[in-house]
């Protein structure tokens, strides 16, 4: 202690003989080695690590590649009738498509056999997973926009405005929902006949559409309450006070600190909310309140299975075998998508 | 805790109260009576009947005669069958109950089990199977799985005889119904067990000497259950929504069925009953829940 009174006051009272400098292998570690890294290109790169993920991506690309080019080589059609050809088995040929490959013409294979009326399984299966696929995907899109649209004016105005909204989602969530899409299909279903008719949404079937509707009154209640409770949270976070501190713009703070943080839970929520849609159109379909004959779905499949299940098994298997791999990778890849992208589970 | 009780309690009224409204007046915007049927009915019969059944008043007066009638118990009569619909869900109700409580017990018993087996021997081989089996199970919905086990187990193997008056073996519907919330319920046990056993009180307990099954079911399963108890509300919808196509696939009279046949017969006022009746339950089943939820854990702070 003595010596240090003994130095000038004005001097740094650093021993300069002490330093040596660095060498360029000091230097070296003191340089940025990895690309500075996005917040998509981190939770990416977590997961493409994830096999089951990876795998589920696999597969889903693998049944989107299918049911969109599956139409365009097989011959028939989801509704076309070849005569006698009722119930075949995979791979079988009626008589007379057996006579036309004896004669030397080239007949495209029954996939998945026929179904009772004599219409291509494979094909109808292939349209069956359309219908599930589009439902929840359009499905989950009309909840992510109602729910964050709601739930981001409830979050941001706060106050009266966001005890009203908050109490109405209270309501509409303690419904019990699939008991009320239940009765609204069937009201719907009746109702609406009239009012399409002869406009482009009367091909889709007033099925699909009461389907769309009740989701859309019904399912965006949790994804606004989310959305609404991130904003709130994230709102309060000292990072975002920090941010104001330092004089950052609101514009600024929305964009790199609220919207990122809310970004992985709707992405996550959206991709686990196709395989519900998927699911409950598939049980509406499996009741009748399903899509119109003679458009398929997997679930209707499925129902009109059931009365020849003790002789043709089959056709029960495949479409449900479809919904399971939907679902599963669905779920698997929302699964993933969570691990890879909520910054708060990395431990 | 009262004014929470209160407001829930209040909750749960209104709830109940915008169910019985989007019921009826979404079966009172279906075109068509009940009583246009493809028989030729006399314009007098007609209008008789729809006397009969208060058919001819304003919809509002309508809805209030129905409220007045259920507050008093009574449920009105089939449109179809013209049987007291209160004696309907008399008889059907019990059934579904069976099958609904079963299959609650055996989700959350075997549910319980395989989460905190899974918890304990986590990234071993009993583990891998159980997160693989649960996986498997929540992507296959309830009609498949129940028709998967109505072929192999009655029709092919012949073990279980199929549903009918004189049988009522339950155990493949309740299979059915039972494997869904039991697999939700060992991925959320598994989940709150791990986090419970990695708590400070925990290692606390351990290094006092506790004997280890002490510590997994005194200090872990009991913090664990907490986030399970949360589900039973849910748990209890989905295996009401769930017992309609299982009864359907097995051909059981339970409620569910009852409910189907009304749609596909479109018998308004058996529609409305069973949906007030089933929302009914469901709403209490959340209160429960949420009021349970609430004493079980003093950590949780009242709104």
């Amino acid at each position: 202690m003595a010596e240090n009174f003994k130095k000038s006051p004005l001097s740094a009272q650093v021993d300069l003989s002490k330093f040596a400098p660095a060498t360029d292998e000091e230097k070296r570690q003191q340089d940025v080695m990895g690309e500075s890294t996005t917040f998509f290109k981190d939770g990416m790169r977590r997961l493409r690590k994830n096999p089951l993920a990876m795998g589920a991506i696999v597969v889903l690309i693998l049944i989107i590649l299918i049911i969109i080019f599956a139409p365009m080589i097989v011959p028939y059609g989801y509704a076309e009738i070849v005569k006698g050809a009722s119930n075949l088995g995979p791979f079988q040929y009626s008589s007379s498509e057996q006579a036309s490959i004896a004669a030397g013409e080239s007949v495209f294979p029954h996939i998945f056999g026929t179904d009772s009326l004599g219409r291509d399984y494979f094909i109808r299966v292939v349209y069956g997973t359309r219908v599930s696929l589009c439902v929840g995907l359009f499905a989950s899109l009309m909840v992510l926009i109602i729910g964050m649209v709601y739930g981001s004016i409830a979050g941001y105005l706060g106050g009266m405005v966001d005890m009203i909204m908050m109490r109405i989602v209270d309501i509409i969530y303690s419904l019990p929902d699939m008991l009320i899409i239940i009765l609204l299909s069937v009201v719907l279903n009746e109702t609406l006949g009239g009012v399409i008719k002869g406009t482009i949404l009367a091909k889709l079937g007033t099925n699909m559409i009461s389907l769309f509707i009740v989701y859309g009154l019904l399912y965006w209640v949790s994804m606004a309450r989310l959305i609404r409770g991130q904003i709130l949270t994230i709102k309060q976070n000292e990072y975002v006070l920090a941010a104001q501190c330092i004089g950052t713009s609101t514009g600024r703070i929305i964009s790199r600190h609220i919207l990122p943080n809310c970004l992985s839970v709707i992405i996550i929520t959206t991709a686990l909310q196709i395989p519900s849609a998927i699911f409950t159109e598939s049980y509406l379909s499996f009741l009748g309140l399903g899509v119109s004959a003679p458009m398929p779905s997997l679930g209707s499949l499925a129902n009109d299975a059931r009365s020849g299940l003790q002789s043709y098994p089959l056709k029960l298997i495949f479409p449900a075998v479809t919904i399971c791999l939907i679902v599963l990778a669905l779920n698997l890849l929302g699964d993933g998508l969570r691990d890879a992208f909520d910054p708060k589970l990395q431990r | 805790m009262g004014k929470y009780i209160v407001k829930r309690v209040l909750l749960a009224i209104l709830t109940i109260f915008v169910i019985s409204l989007i019921t009826f007046f979404a079966m009172n915007a279906i075109p068509g009576g009940p009583f246009n049927s493809e028989k030729a009915t006399s314009e007098a019969t007609k209008a008789a009947l729809e006397a009969r059944y208060n058919l001819d008043k304003p919809v509002i007066v309508q809805y209030g005669l129905y409220m007045k009638n259920l507050l008093q118990g009574d449920l009105g009569v089939s449109l179809k069958t013209g049987r007291n619909i209160s004696d309907i869900i008399g008889e059907s109700f019990p059934i579904s109950a069976k099958l609904g409580l079963a299959a609650a017990c055996l989700a959350i018993v075997l549910g319980l089990v395989l989460g905190s087996i899974a918890a304990l021997m986590r990234n071993r081989v009993p583990d891998r199977l159980i997160v693989f089996f649960t996986t498997l199970v929540t992507a296959m919905p309830s009609f498949v799985l129940a028709t998967l086990l109505l072929y192999v187990f009655c029709m092919k193997l012949g073990w279980v005889p199929v549903w009918s008056a004189g049988n009522n073996n339950i155990i493949l519907p309740v299979i059915s119904l039972a494997c869904y919330p039991m697999a939700y319920i060992t991925r959320l046990t598994k989940t709150s067990m791990l986090d419970a056993l990695s708590q400070d009180y925990i290692r606390t307990a351990r290094a006092k000497g506790v004997p280890q099954i002490k510590v997994i079911f005194k200090h872990g399963l009991r913090n664990a259950l907490i986030p399970v108890i949360t589900y039973v509300g849910p748990m209890i919808a989905s295996i009401l929504t769930g017992s309609m196509v299982v009864e359907s696939i097995f051909t059981i009279g339970g409620l569910g069925s009852k409910f189907v046949t009304g749609i596909t017969n479109r018998d308004y006022t058996l529609i409305m009953a069973t949906t007030i009746f089933l929302a009914v339950i469901m709403v209490i089943a959340n209160l429960i829940t949420d009021i349970v939820y609430k004493l079980v854990d003093p950590r949780i702070k009242l709104e």
